[in-house]
């Protein structure tokens, strides 16, 4: 009798404990649920943005590109690839990338050597630093507008600052914005400067990793300060140059700004930079279909240097 | 060796004063010639130093364009893509990082691969689009188009990760949900980051160039920087009013990397170190 009543007690344990289990995964259940949909509420902001403004227009731009438009920027015609041979068989097209490329090299290896040295002057415990750093890095805040004016007027040729120093100094003035062989030096010099405060605080940042004793051993060692930045600073800071070097190359091969405001991409087409070729078909004679073209040309080669950079990061993974 | 450190030392401090002069000369320049007198401007041969503290030009600089609406215009533009990047970004990280959902490994590639489209890619639709919507020449084109960035969305998931676990298990416990944990606890523990950010974004919204030059035509919504070009147009004869419009629009950045040097910084270089 009290034996069975025992295993009856147990059954029904047991089957409680079996309901409360099966109610107990029930709500886990419905708790994941409300967790996932949070998470997908939480990300539906930004990709909401991102599909609006991003994707969307990316396939916009690859279906604009295999069509005319009218300057309305309704489709007109499907051309198929057109608007591709048309650019291939262009001078101007050529030309601009042509400009884009010599305009990368004029900017983005002076960019690099300024950033070198104004980096490896301020690192180290002297007094004083902190002003002198933050004077390289002051030109991060100039808008690409601001900084056009002001060379603008520093390059001018009868007045500006510019050409009398070069007086002072006995040499004769430049025409630096309207002379073709000259305009694109003017543009790099201008540009160089503009961004020499975003090379700065991140070689800085860079340097500002490496332990102090190593620097301290070579000046022991009786090193010249040349000799330490050429052999023991630079290697060591060397994945930050990469860094640099492919975000540099980016950004030369978007810059706009400073030619539409001081030479409009003359004289004689020689300061026509891929984006502004862009922006002249798109905006000026309101082709948006061939503007879309070059556009996804410029898509490719950010899209390759990025390409560069995820590889040389998984090689140094690997080598770690 | 005592006299070579000297060396070192005096050297060091000469090529830094020289680069220093160089890297500061156009702003000197700029800010120098905003104290000049119109005559005193154009003077042949060309002066350095104005001869006092004209500030005529600023208040005929004010009266001939309407700066003062141009800095209004590019001020709300910015604080609102500010605002908005920071909450969109804060909401995505803390996704990524504290709640389980499936296809998370998915949606970050996604979020990834939106920093290697070029703006000038998507420039030229995103034009049409505005303009198809009647937004040109409105707050809604400037700002709403760059409400979200995946680039925000990665310096904060790197700080949320930073942040000490035990805390989000401890408000578990306490039944404190995600909204409340987000909210209470995160939110305000990530302010170094939020500060990084905002320096960041606010900055690159106030030197937007290309699409507010694009969008906006009336000199109403005009922003700063579209404004400050067109100055050059109009008045190249009294070119010392150009520049100290330009002193007047440089003079909020300045004023921001005075504050915001070191948030500053860390913005620029989450990006470096990502790798």
């Amino acid at each position: 009798m009290q034996f069975s009543q025992g295993t009856i007690e147990k059954r029904r344990t047991h089957q409680k404990r079996i309901s409360s289990q099966s109610s107990i995964h029930t709500a886990r259940k419905k708790l994941q649920w409300r967790e996932q949909s949070l998470g997908y509420l939480f990300l539906a902001p930004s990709i909401a943005a991102f599909v609006v403004f991003l994707f969307y227009p990316l396939v916009r731009s690859v279906y604009l590109s295999t069509h005319l438009t009218d300057p309305r920027g309704r489709i007109a015609a499907y051309v198929g690839l057109d608007n591709f041979t048309q650019l291939l068989n262009s001078s101007s097209f050529w030309n601009s990338l042509g400009v884009t490329a010599l305009f990368a090299l004029l900017t983005v290896p002076a960019g690099l050597v300024l950033g070198l040295i104004t980096a490896y002057l301020t690192h180290g415990k002297l007094r004083g630093m902190k002003i002198f750093q933050w004077i390289f890095s002051m030109p991060v805040v100039l808008s690409v507008s601001t900084a056009s004016v002001i060379w603008m007027i520093l390059y001018h040729p009868s007045v500006g600052m510019l050409n009398y120093l070069l007086g002072l100094a006995g040499l004769p003035g430049i025409q630096w914005l309207t002379d073709p062989s000259w305009a694109l030096v003017s543009i790099s010099l201008m540009t160089i400067w503009m961004n020499s405060g975003f090379n700065f605080i991140i070689l800085m940042s860079g340097m500002q990793g490496i332990s102090e004793e190593i620097m301290d051993s070579a000046k022991i060692d009786g090193a010249s300060p040349i000799r330490t930045l050429i052999s023991i600073m630079i290697p060591l800071v060397s994945p930050t140059l990469f860094f640099l070097t492919i975000v540099s190359l980016m950004h030369a091969f978007q810059a706009f700004g400073q030619i539409q405001l001081l030479t409009k991409g003359g004289p004689a087409e020689s300061t026509q930079v891929l984006v502004y070729s862009i922006y002249k078909e798109a905006f000026i004679n309101y082709q948006f279909g061939t503007g879309s073209a070059l556009s996804l040309v410029l898509f490719v080669i950010i899209l390759l240097l990025t390409a560069v950079q995820f590889l040389f990061v998984e090689k140094k993974v690997h080598y770690q | 060796m005592r006299s070579i450190k000297l060396l070192h030392t005096s050297g060091l401090y000469a090529a830094l004063i020289v680069m220093s002069l160089l890297v500061t000369f156009p702003l000197l320049y700029t800010f120098l010639q905003s104290f000049m007198t119109g005559e005193e401007a154009s003077a042949y041969p060309p002066h350095f130093f104005p001869s006092g503290l004209y500030l005529g030009s600023i208040t005929q600089v004010l009266d001939m364009v309407p700066i003062g609406t141009f800095i209004g215009n590019s001020f709300l533009t910015a604080v609102i893509i500010t605002a908005g990047q920071v909450v969109t970004a804060s909401l995505a990280a803390y996704a990524f990082v504290y709640i389980r959902f499936s296809g998370k490994a998915l949606l970050f590639m996604l979020f990834l691969s939106t920093m290697m489209i070029p703006s000038e890619v998507t420039i030229i639709p995103n034009y049409l689009t505005i303009r198809s919507w009647d937004w040109l020449d409105s707050y809604q084109g400037l700002t709403i188009p760059f409400l979200a960035s995946a680039f925000g969305v990665f310096l904060l998931r790197q700080f949320f990760l930073q942040l000490p676990r035990e805390l989000f298990e401890a408000a578990r416990i306490d039944g404190c949900g995600h909204i409340r944990h987000f909210a209470r606890i995160v939110f305000p523990l990530s302010m170094p980051a939020l500060a990084s950010l905002s320096v960041y974004v606010f900055l690159n919204a106030w030197n937007m160039y290309l699409w507010p030059l694009l969008t906006t035509n009336s000199d109403s919504m005009r922003t700063v920087q579209i404004g400050i070009s067109m100055l050059q147009f109009e008045e190249l004869t009294t070119w010392n009013l150009v520049l100290t419009g330009v002193s007047l629009v440089l003079l909020p950045s300045l004023l921001l990397l005075a504050i915001g040097l070191r948030p500053l910084v860390r913005g620029i270089t989450a990006g470096a170190v990502k790798g």
